[in-house]
């Protein structure tokens, strides 16, 4: 057995919200030491909840993931109970610190030294403001690797532009080729997004290819990962069609310009659905051969692709009318036996009694000392050597400033005594103690 | 201009061969290219990469050197045809893994074990290799030999069941994207397997399933996944409920369409943005509490909608960030290809294929300072560096060459 690959590097790890921490988590999956810099006088906005100690106002929105607390209570220590935070941050480790005042600076510029890697993704040139730019940073360690996330990156006229993830994906183009085809004053796109997603593997991959070569050479460097560009190649073949045919691709709902029949189908069992990709004529055939060779599926229409195509709706139809007879799981079964791709929509609540993520092993169950036990989603990827797993639990607040303090950097317990009077080290946010 | 004036990259002592076809390998195989591996694409000699036959081309006349995806997901790769049914094809191989850092390949599993190309075979060959296979549904589990497309997976791993309106079916996402993100974390699995390398000596085998891959994503599978474990709350289409009167989506104004989120802080920005300042002392926004009120909201909004007809795309996304409110236009990618941001940044390089012509690409994903992102060559015609890459790196003759092109081991 051997230890995971990542084991031995240390990350000083600035991240909130979604991108930033996606991609230290799969470091820290994989055996880095990946330390939180968390400050008792700042909580950041959307990652451990959306307010340190939610309102009843709040809480009576009951907007989705805004109430997603352990048994749906803030508890005495919300920032440790909410989905949002403890479904990434497994694996981590958080210290406190205020890096505003000089003793604060003096604690980050110990960590730096002995880390390998510093990521944000704050906007464009906060850590600069903070007096944590590239040239501070690597005076203290001089092969240190530091990497910044901007959504637009450090040039250009967005520069500053202020936007979340769908913001962002609205500029890049990813907005306008989605939708429903019927939707035409877009009322209906939904906020779930793909940036966060693509940043964290992005970013993951590009700082491992620093620390590559800080391996071969001893060299360190810095990193400007624009989200945004990041993300520009994932719609690779519609800015190639725009420029080779002229043509701008437009929402077509769950359709697809080169294979019918492609949708979500619905299913016996309110709100069940289904979906049904036909990739050629081959599979077509499959296909009717798994419905039983039904004589509307038999006509010569729908026999090439573009038949199928030019009659989409009325063949998303008769379908429909067979779907709306069975469970999602009876019809993907049943087409899958006949070699055609078809897969239920699947909840939530269905993800966690799928057989094959349960065979996989995909979920763990882990003890959280704040918000209790139950069962979180695993590791993106199998190891054979060095199988990866939740080690640890998401880290609470401040959770690890002893060992950080302590142990790494080497503060004397009178010191440290003198920055928990200062506020540094604690594990409640100044703005949530209690009267 | 000599190589020897180019930037150094970071990849460039790894040797890779690439076995991918279509788009999550391929895309997975392109970052390591792009960031400096020398990526060998092995190809079968009829036809070679399905991709190549799929659009978009050039005026829609369909041509195998020509396809736009091909193209973009095949930059800084080398081509070299071999046929791996034939024992003399699969030899090849073999001499070849003896010297690679990296295998990847996209089949559906068992065709590896098939050709007796799988790890275990590998492996004794060399025990530094590290092999990744990327699949649907993995290697192992009662959904392995499932057929699976961009759809399906989104549809089963992904958040589309609560992705779309109130009332109506899930929708999906630009196609492709479930492609490209698990190629993006087999390329990161790939660096992650190469430090345990490094530091052990040891390679080892890597199953990347596309299916877990969707599961384990972020904004928001898994805040849905782990929500639902500590709420129970498992709802179906029908975005977020609004919180009180603040906007948040997408919003037409005077010439097309803006996105605007503003959240429960913001409210003073909102309120600045639209320099509607008595918007203050209207008892229906003037507090927090009648702000969360949803009664407030439908007035609310025949304001907001108002007050956007009556401005554009670029005068709304100015008025938003003066204030610092999350607000931006909405692009088509052909917007995109001339948003003035974008290409001052240089975000699209042309480039030049021998084919195909000039096209531009999307360009570095992230910018490293010492090491940067590069495109050194286009996407290779079918089997290109055939010779040269046999020659090189087996020392075979052109006797044996032209032997091998006779039996169709290669073309």
């Amino acid at each position: 057995m051997f230890p995971l690959p990542l084991e031995g590097i240390r990350v000083t790890d600035f991240t909130n919200v979604y991108a930033g921490p996606y991609a230290t988590m799969i470091l820290a999956d994989f055996g880095a030491e990946v330390i939180r810099v968390e400050s008792l006088h700042y909580f950041p906005s959307a990652t451990r909840g959306y307010a340190p100690r939610p309102s009843p106002e709040l809480m009576a929105t009951g907007s989705r993931v805004v109430v997603a607390y352990a048994d749906r209570t803030p508890g005495a220590r919300p920032w440790n109970r909410h989905a949002m935070f403890n479904c990434h941050a497994r694996n981590k480790l958080s210290m406190t610190v205020d890096v505003r005042r000089p003793e604060g600076k003096e604690v980050v510029r110990r960590l730096v030294q002995c880390s390998d890697v510093v990521v944000d993704n704050f906007s464009a040139e906060v850590m600069d403001r903070m007096g944590l730019s590239y040239a501070v940073l690597r005076s203290w360690k001089s092969d240190i690797i530091v990497m910044t996330m901007p959504a637009f990156g450090l040039s250009g006229p967005y520069k500053t532009t202020q936007a979340f993830g769908i913001g962002v994906e609205g500029l890049c183009g990813f907005t306008a080729v989605r939708g429903y085809a019927d939707d035409v004053e877009r009322l209906q796109v939904p906020s779930v997004v793909h940036m966060d997603t693509a940043s964290g593997p992005g970013a993951a991959f590009v700082l491992l290819t620093a620390l590559h070569y800080r391996d071969r050479t001893g060299e360190g460097q810095f990193i400007e990962f624009a989200q945004s560009e990041n993300m520009l190649p994932h719609l690779g073949e519609f800015f190639l069609d725009a420029q080779m045919n002229q043509r701008d691709a437009c929402p077509m709902g769950n359709h697809h310009p080169r294979m019918a029949p492609h949708n979500v189908y619905p299913c016996a069992g309110k709100g069940t659905w289904v979906t049904i990709a036909v990739a050629d004529d081959t599979e077509w055939q499959r296909l009717c051969e798994a419905l039983g060779q039904p004589d509307w599926a038999m006509h010569e229409r729908f026999l090439t692709i573009a038949g199928r195509l030019q009659h989409q709706d009325e063949l998303d139809q008769a379908l429909a009318n067979w779907t709306l007879q069975l469970t999602p799981t009876e019809v993907a079964h049943h087409l899958q036996a006949h070699g055609v791709a078809s897969g239920p929509v699947l909840s939530a609540a269905a993800a966690y009694t799928d057989p094959h993520l349960q065979a996989r092993g995909f979920f763990t169950r882990v003890m959280h000392p704040d918000a209790g036990t139950h069962d979180y989603p695993g590791v993106l990827w199998h190891m054979s050597h060095t199988p990866a797993s939740i080690r640890r639990p998401a880290c609470c607040l401040g959770e690890h400033n002893a060992y950080v303090y302590g142990e790494l950097l080497g503060y004397s317990p009178t010191e440290i005594a003198q920055l928990k009077r200062g506020r540094h080290i604690g594990d409640t946010y100044a703005e949530a103690q209690p009267e | 201009m000599s190589s020897n004036s180019l930037p150094p990259q970071a990849l460039d002592d790894l040797l890779v061969l690439d076995l991918t076809h279509y788009i999550s390998g391929p895309y997975c195989t392109k970052l390591l290219a792009d960031h400096g591996a020398r990526v060998i694409k092995i190809e079968r000699p009829d036809g070679g990469d399905p991709c190549r036959r799929l659009g978009p081309f050039p005026d829609d006349v369909p041509h195998p050197e020509k396809s736009g995806l091909f193209l973009h997901l095949n930059t800084n790769k080398e081509s070299v045809t071999l046929n791996l049914k034939l024992l003399r094809g699969r030899q090849l191989f073999m001499r070849l893994v003896a010297k690679a850092d990296v295998v990847v390949e996209n089949f559906h599993p068992r065709v590896m074990t098939a050709l007796g190309l799988d790890y275990p075979c590998l492996r004794p060959v060399n025990t530094r290799l590290l092999m990744t296979s990327i699949s649907n549904f993995g290697q192992t589990g009662p959904y392995r030999d499932w057929h699976a497309q961009d759809l399906t997976l989104y549809g089963m791993g992904g958040e589309m069941y609560t992705s779309g309106a109130a009332g109506r079916e899930p929708l999906k996402q630009a196609h492709n994207l479930t492609l490209y993100q698990g190629g993006a974390v087999a390329a990161t699995a790939i660096m992650v397997g190469l430090r345990g390398v490094r530091r052990h000596g040891v390679g080892q085998y890597i199953d990347v399933s596309l299916f877990e891959t969707q599961a384990g994503s972020i904004d928001r599978r898994m805040t849905s996944l782990v929500a639902y474990q500590y709420t129970g709350d498992n709802p179906g289409t029908g975005d977020a409920l609004p919180v009180g009167i603040l906007p948040s989506g997408i919003f037409r104004c005077q010439d097309g369409h803006v996105d605007i989120r503003c959240t429960m802080r913001w409210w003073p920005r909102l309120v600045a943005m639209m320099e509607m300042l008595e918007l203050n002392d209207d008892p229906r926004f003037s507090t927090e509490e009648a702000r969360l009120n949803p009664v407030n909201r439908a007035p609310f909004l025949q304001i907001f909608h108002a007050w956007l007809q009556r401005h554009t795309r670029q005068e709304i996304v100015r008025k938003a960030q003066k204030v610092r409110l999350p607000g931006t236009a909405v692009n088509t990618p052909a917007q995109v290809l001339d948003d003035p941001h974008f290409v001052e940044r240089g975000a699209f390089v042309s480039v030049a294929h021998p084919l195909a012509g000039t096209w531009k690409l999307p360009g570095a994903p992230a910018r490293p300072s010492v090491t940067p992102w590069q495109i050194r060559r286009p996407a290779p015609l079918l089997g290109q560096d055939t010779e040269r890459v046999l020659h090189e790196l087996l020392c075979l003759s052109d006797t044996e060459l032209h032997e091998l092109r006779q039996v169709g081991v290669i073309a």
